[in-house]
C-alpha cells in the first residue's frame, strides 16, 4: 500500500505540475465529440466544469490513500460528480455521454504520461492507478446518472397518479370524474377512494364516470368500475357511465360483462342531460338569436328554475 | 341493557346505529323494529349509519335482513349515510345490498321516502300512523 501512496504522490505531481495543459487537452477532446453529438451546453460551461473538477481530482489525489473512489478522500470528487451527473440527466443527457465526461479525460492524461516518460515499470503504474480511478469514477456518475433519472421517473408516476384522478363539479349536486389512461387496481382504489369522498364531502348524489380516455377495457376494468359504482350506490350516490366508444361497447358485450346496474350514456353531454334531469333542472336557452343586448351575460347564468 | 333506540318522525321510523352490532343487540334490534312497524303501521324506515366506522360481514348481513324484514312489512327502508370506507368494505365482501335504497343523509333520505309514498314535500301527515 505504501508504494502505491507513493506512486500517487508521482500522479497527483503530474496532474499539479501540468493543470492548464490537461485541462486544454480535455475541453478540446470533449468539445470534438460534442460537436457531433450536438449536445447542449456551451463551451465556456464546459470549460468551467472541466476546469473545478480538475481541481477537486488533484486536490483529493494529493490526499488520497488509495485508489478506491468510494473513501472519504475522494468525497468532494464525488460530491462534485453527483451535482453534474443530477444536472446533466435533468439537461437529456445520456448516461453514456455522461461516462465520457471522465472518461475523455483518459487521453489527455496518459499522453502526458507518456511524454514524460520514466522507466517503464513506474509509467505502467501510474497509468493503471489513472485507470483505476478514472473507471471508477465513471461508473460512479453513471450510477448517478441512473438513480437521478429513477427518482424523476417515480415523481413523474405519482403526479400521473394524482392528475389522473381528479373529481370536478360539474353543478352543485353533480360530480365528474374524467378517466384517462389505462385503469389498473392501484388506480382505481385512488380514484374509487377520492370519487367517494368528495361524493361526501359535496353532498352529490350524482356522479358520471367518463370513461372516454380509457383505451381498453377488459373483464378487470370492468369489475373495477362496477366496483365504483356498487360503492357509490351504497353511499347513495347515483353513477352514471359516460364515454364509451363504440368499440369498447362491442368489447363489453363480448366479454359477457353485465353492466346491467348502471346507467350508461355515449358522451358526457348527454349524461350530464340525463344527471341534471335527476336532480330537477333543465337548460333552458334564454337568448334565441344574436344581436339582443345582453347576450353575454347568458352564458354562465344559473338556468332559471 | 343496550339497546338501540327507535325514533318515530311522521310515517316513518328513525333509527340511528351508533355501536357496534354483536348477535344479542340485532336479535333485540330486530324484534324491537318489527314489533313498532306493525303496532305504527310505518311506512318507511330510515336506518343512519354515518356513525359507524366500520363493518364486518355479520354487520353488513343484519342490515340486509333487516331491510328485508321490513320490505315484507310493507315498509320501505333506506340507508343513509354510509362512509366511504364502509362502502368499499361492503363491495369487496360481496355484499352489494341489493333491494336496499340509500341516500347520502338523513334528509335526502326522508325526501326520498316521501317521494316514494307519493307524499309531497314539506307536508307533515302526522295521523297516518296509528298508535
Amino acid at each position: 500500500m505504501s508504494a502505491q501512496g507513493l506512486k500517487k504522490g508521482r500522479l497527483a505531481g503530474i496532474v499539479g505540475n501540468h493543470e492548464a495543459e490537461i485541462l486544454a487537452n480535455w475541453v478540446g477532446e470533449q468539445t470534438a465529440v460534442k460537436g457531433r453529438r450536438g449536445a447542449s451546453l456551451n463551451e465556456s460551461e464546459l470549460r468551467a466544469q472541466c476546469e473545478a473538477f480538475l481541481r477537486a481530482f488533484r486536490e483529493s489525489l494529493n490526499g488520497a490513500a488509495s485508489t478506491d473512489v468510494e473513501s472519504n478522500e475522494w468525497r468532494a470528487v464525488r460530491g462534485m460528480l453527483d451535482e453534474l451527473s443530477r444536472a446533466r440527466a435533468a439537461k437529456g443527457f445520456s448516461s453514456s455521454e455522461m461516462a465520457f465526461f471522465v472518461m475523455s479525460l483518459k487521453r489527455p492524461l496518459f499522453g502526458l504520461l507518456r511524454e514524460i516518460g520514466g522507466d517503464a515499470q513506474s509509467l505502467a503504474d501510474t497509468t493503471w492507478e489513472a485507470t483505476e480511478i478514472l473507471d471508477r469514477m465513471a461508473l460512479f456518475t453513471t450510477e448517478v446518472y441512473q438513480k437521478a433519472r429513477e427518482e424523476i421517473i417515480a415523481r413523474q408516476q405519482e403526479e400521473m397518479l394524482e392528475l389522473s384522478t381528479p373529481v370536478v363539479t360539474l353543478w352543485k349536486g353533480i360530480l365528474a370524474l374524467p378517466m384517462i389512461g389505462t385503469l389498473d387496481s392501484a388506480r382505481t382504489q385512488t380514484m374509487m377512494e377520492s370519487l367517494l369522498q368528495t361524493i361526501l364531502d359535496t353532498g352529490s348524489s350524482i356522479a358520471i364516470i367518463d370513461i372516454t380516455g380509457v383505451p381498453t377495457v377488459d373483464t378487470l376494468t370492468a369489475q373495477h368500475l362496477l366496483k365504483t359504482v356498487t360503492a357509490a350506490r351504497l353511499m347513495g350516490a347515483e353513477c352514471i357511465l359516460s364515454g364509451i366508444r363504440p368499440q369498447i361497447a362491442q368489447t363489453i358485450v363480448h366479454l359477457g360483462l353485465d353492466l346491467g346496474g348502471m346507467i350508461t350514456k355515449a358522451s358526457l353531454a348527454d349524461a350530464f342531460a340525463v344527471a341534471l334531469e335527476r336532480t330537477g333542472r333543465t337548460i333552458v336557452r334564454v337568448r334565441t338569436g344574436p344581436g339582443r343586448e345582453s347576450t353575454a351575460t347568458a352564458i354562465g347564468m344559473d338556468p332559471p328554475a | 341493557m343496550e339497546r338501540i333506540p327507535i325514533l318515530r318522525m311522521g310515517p316513518f321510523l328513525l333509527v340511528t346505529i351508533q355501536v357496534d352490532l354483536h348477535d344479542r343487540l340485532v336479535v333485540t334490534f330486530q324484534d324491537d323494529l318489527t314489533e313498532q312497524i306493525s303496532r305504527t303501521g310505518a311506512r318507511g324506515v330510515l336506518i343512519d349509519i354515518s356513525a359507524l366506522d366500520m363493518v364486518d360481514s355479520f354487520m353488513g348481513r343484519m342490515i340486509a335482513n333487516i331491510a328485508g324484514m321490513s320490505r315484507i312489512l310493507d315498509a320501505e327502508t333506506v340507508v343513509v349515510g354510509m362512509r366511504p370506507a364502509v362502502a368499499i368494505t361492503l363491495v369487496e365482501l360481496g355484499l352489494a345490498l341489493p333491494g336496499v335504497r340509500t341516500a347520502l343523509d338523513v334528509e335526502k333520505g326522508m325526501e326520498l321516502l316521501r317521494a316514494s309514498r307519493g307524499l309531497r314535500l314539506g307536508k307533515e301527515e302526522d295521523g297516518d300512523l296509528e298508535d
